[in-house]
């Protein structure tokens, strides 16, 4: 299970990126450029607010998964 | 371990249960009224554009939770639990009621969103505050063994918050008539508030402090600084971490789809009348409620993890044919018309003609479509201004049925929670590292439901996709499922207290 926990921590390094990917081109920057103000609301929402968390926090935690934090051990 | 008179607890649960449902009774009617206070506030000619500059309102009311959570999840960790919960409440109820004094747009411009935006982040701030302080306090003075059970009654306060705020906006609508209510009756809700935090606060003022916090205090062993130790260190940051991506994030989505996200697909996408939306769902919610203190109470049997983690996975799994379900049961096109009726109605001012039709359908159901054509122009197809279904006798209840389930999963994830967070953490900073991830992954990520749901609907509409009202769920599914194996592979049983 250590093992598993570990490998695992490098597919949530990736997925913070692809996270970070997704809510910055897919979400983020079609809705401020939309012109409209609704769509400023939300894109500076999923900007400023949802992406940081998301990409820092999975980050961090692939980090110390993939550094063993999460190992049987240390819990 | 600090001895508990089990006899009071009682009154705690209540106090402390008391003040929280206020509070999300509070936080709920901005949200039931979101479409009336749209047209209030928000100026727009596009009703859809001022429903979505709510519902971005209500996400603010939701992003600032966290913020919340931090500072008076500090001052409860170098304060104390009950002074800091009475103030997050007196914060709550004097926002609230504020809310429902604010002159509309026509009277005084934009100074009248802005005040409502205001208003309603102090209502997320108060809201971040609350949750941990009233979860904390009940644990802390409920038997080691029996936090699921005593916590789970905390648990049942956002549902029941939901369900009252439901319910008085229901009993103000038939009291009143519909012109009184759209004129100054959706005040009513609001001002209510004022009465029910003051009874509250009086209940709160009497109790004493947590024993194990009294305890930690008279000790010496209360934190210096919460947040340094809460995020600072190692140690405990990676618990919060955990506890964010393999609890609350999955949790805060089941619960926003299972509450919300349904009460929207159903107004919004389902064209069902909105005061039996409200029905519904309030049925739905009150008969699934004491599932959350079933399974706060199993989950001191079995372990927190399993209840949990099954919540999400039937989640998962069942969402696309639960809504897939619910929007064929209402669909008109695949019922046959027994029944038509029209009355036309001439606006000579503006030369548009409105048109009412009623159609009967063979199983009960009734559809109203007004429509409305401008006489002025030439060549214009009518427009359709709104549409509205009233569910047959039989298909409300497997409606109920089909909200009920998604209910019954909410309080699978939600009803061990509380104790969950609370076991992850020592007293000494409880207040503070319990309450960031809880509104990180309900107010952030569950918050914004109903914002990304819309949106990801609108776009596969757009498209042309004919299951686009199914696409408003990959946003749930993704986050528990992520949520689900992060808490499958990385949680454990133990207590760190």
């Amino acid at each position: 299970m250590n093992l598993l926990k570990r490998l695992l921590g490098v597919l949530w390094l990736l997925l913070s990126v692809a996270a970070a990917y997704f809510c910055i081109m897919d979400f983020g920057l079609p809705k401020l450029n939309s012109g409209k103000q609704d769509d400023l609301v939300f894109g500076i929402i999923i900007l400023f607010i949802l992406t940081p968390l998301i990409v820092s926090g999975l980050a961090i935690f692939g980090y110390f998964a993939l550094n063993g934090e999460y190992d049987k051990n240390k819990m | 371990m600090v001895k508990t008179d089990t006899k009071g607890i009682w009154k705690v649960i209540s106090a402390s249960s008391m003040g929280t449902l206020i509070e999300w009774y509070d936080f709920y009617i901005f949200g039931s009224l979101a479409v009336v206070i749209s047209t209030k506030f928000f100026p727009s000619d596009n009703p859809t554009a001022a429903f979505l500059s709510t519902l971005a309102t209500f996400a603010a009311g939701f992003v600032v939770r966290p913020f919340g959570a931090l500072f008076f999840g500090r001052l409860g960790d170098l304060i104390g639990r009950k002074y800091t919960f009475m103030a997050t409440l007196l914060l709550m109820g004097g926002a609230t009621f504020l809310i429902g004094c604010i002159p509309g747009y026509e009277t005084i411009g934009f100074l009248a969103p802005l005040l409502v935006l205001i208003l309603r982040l102090l209502q997320g701030l108060a809201l971040g505050g609350e949750y941990g302080g009233a979860a904390t306090y009940v644990a802390e003075h409920a038997p080691v063994h029996q936090r699921g059970y005593w916590t789970s009654w905390i648990q049942t306060t956002a549902t029941a918050g939901l369900f009252v705020s439901l319910m008085v906006i229901l009993i103000t609508r038939s009291l009143l008539s519909e012109e009184a209510f759209d004129t100054w009756g959706w005040r009513v809700p609001f001002w209510i508030s004022i009465i029910m935090v003051y009874v509250s606060y009086l209940i709160r003022k009497k109790m004493s402090e947590s024993p194990e916090f009294a305890k930690a205090k008279a000790e010496g062993n209360t934190s210096k600084n919460p947040l340094k130790e809460s995020f600072g260190h190692k140690y405990n940051l990676k618990f919060v971490l955990l506890a964010l991506f393999g609890a609350t994030m999955g949790q805060g989505v089941v619960w926003y789809t299972g509450q919300f996200y349904a009460m929207n697909f159903m107004k919004t996408v389902m064209n069902v009348e909105s005061s039996q939306v409200d029905t519904l769902l309030g049925i739905a919610l009150l008969l699934g409620t004491p599932f959350f203190v079933f399974f706060g109470w199993l989950s001191d049997k079995i372990g927190r993890k399993k209840i949990m983690m099954a919540g999400m996975l039937l989640a998962v799994l069942l969402y696309r044919p639960i809504y897939k379900t619910m929007y064929e049961t209402v669909n008109v096109s695949n019922k046959t018309i027994i029944k038509t009726e029209s009355y036309a109605d001439l606006n000579a001012a503006k030369n548009i003609s409105l048109a009412t039709f009623y159609y009967d359908y063979e199983d009960g159901t009734r559809a109203t479509k007004i429509v409305s054509t401008d006489l002025n122009k030439q060549n214009i197809a009518p427009e359709t201004k709104s549409t509205s279904i009233t569910v047959s006798p039989q298909n409300k209840w497997w409606l109920i049925f089909l909200v009920w389930i998604q209910v019954l999963f909410v309080t699978m994830v939600y009803g061990p929670i509380a104790a969950f967070l609370v076991e992850l953490f020592p007293t000494r900073i409880r207040y503070t590292s319990m309450s960031l991830p809880y509104h990180v992954g309900n107010g952030i990520f569950g918050g914004l439901l109903p914002a990304i749901s819309t949106y990801l609907v609108t776009n596969a509409k757009e498209k042309g996709n004919p299951e686009f009202y199914l696409e408003g769920l990959w946003y749930p599914i993704i986050v528990a499922s992520l949520s689900l194996i992060i808490g499958l592979v990385y949680l454990d049983h133990k207590k760190r207290n």
